[in-house]
């Protein structure tokens, strides 16, 4: 159990942080012309954090208690593949479909 | 054609459905069982609107953790908002403080991915359009997210585990990240971004992610300039 003023002080700071963190540059610097330096890095941010997000969810998942499971990696795998050539939609259908089959199989 | 641009980012956004879906009612399950009650569960969604964050508050919570220890690693996990609070400015930093204050409020992964995406491949979109779209996409990723929240908080364990939903979260950033691998150091970032975060996974929740898109962006935005190099160093050969 989680006591009450404990979780009230979480989420209420929990709140406040990330919005502070999502506003941060759009809401104070919004209006400045970023210098190209930055600009150049800013490009490489989508390609520079997700996958880095998405690397310890697929090597160690918690559900798993952060056993690695080859069913989860080859499903990772499917789904970038057919993210690559094929549609998101087909992505995010084949992913779960490949894990799916992958633990009924192995 | 803002009504437009609204209309297209609803359904660029609208495959995310898919996975928005299973993740937030997730969430709504592992918070009703860590006994939290339904308007605790609902303020939580609703207030800090990011899930990955959600559920490592939640767990260290659950493992009586200090408040202040689950909040400072729940607030790493989203440190990297910062990233795409930064990367929008060159888009949408014209609007007005009002709308950048919502905005920021309904940044999320996929919202920051699609859209930025979307920007830089048709550069001729007006300023109000690129605002336009900024919230199609979220107009729909948003009720699903509190909707399915409020019906997994509702449902709670009647969803087996067997379902694995927990792996719609890694299979919906995969599919976010494909499309954006659009040019050599853009893989090249993604590549590093893959082996730091290997590399970092001893890090403190959240660090390891930011030290790695970091070190990746770095790469990235070097392996641009070194082809800028290449490409004029070929040019200008040509003419000698």
């Amino acid at each position: 159990m989680i006591d009450d003023t404990t979780f009230w002080t979480l989420t209420i700071l929990l709140g406040i942080g990330t919005f502070l963190i999502r506003f941060s540059f759009l809401g104070f610097f919004g209006r400045r012309q970023l210098p190209d330096w930055a600009v150049l890095h800013l490009k490489y941010v989508g390609v520079g954090v997700l996958p880095a997000m998405v690397t310890p969810l697929v090597l160690w998942p918690q559900a798993t208690g952060g056993e690695t499971e080859p069913a989860r990696i080859i499903a990772a795998l499917v789904t970038f593949l057919v993210a690559l050539r094929l549609s998101v939609t087909g992505a995010l259908v084949a992913g779960m479909g490949t894990l799916y089959l992958m633990q009924a199989l192995l | 054609m803002t009504r437009a641009a609204f209309w297209q980012g609803y359904r660029d956004c609208a495959p995310f459905v898919t996975v928005v879906i299973p993740f937030s009612l997730l969430f709504g399950v592992v918070a009703r069982d860590a006994g939290l009650d339904i308007l605790q569960v609902m303020t939580m969604s609703v207030l800090v609107i990011a899930g990955a964050s959600q559920f490592t508050a939640l767990a260290l919570l659950q493992e009586h953790a200090p408040v202040f220890i689950a909040l400072t690693a729940a607030l790493a996990v989203n440190l990297r908002m910062a990233l795409y609070s930064a990367a929008l400015v060159p888009h949408v930093g014209h609007a007005r403080l009002g709308v950048r204050a919502l905005m920021a409020y309904l940044m999320v992964d996929q919202a920051y991915a699609v859209a930025v995406k979307t920007y830089e491949e048709k550069p001729g979109m007006s300023r109000d359009e690129r605002v336009a779209y900024y919230f199609g996409v979220m107009a729909l990723i948003c009720p699903f997210w509190y909707g399915c929240t409020l019906l997994g908080a509702l449902v709670g364990t009647a969803i087996p585990a067997s379902l694995q939903l927990d792996f719609a979260g890694p299979v919906c950033f995969i599919a976010i990240t494909a499309p954006l691998l659009r040019s050599l150091p853009h893989m090249l970032a993604a590549a590093v971004s893959v082996v730091c975060a290997i590399l970092f996974a001893g890090f403190p929740a959240g660090l390891g992610l930011i030290a790695a898109a970091l070190v990746a962006m770095l790469v990235g935005a070097q392996a641009e300039l070194a082809l800028r190099r290449r490409a004029a160093r070929l040019t200008s050969g040509g003419r000698a």
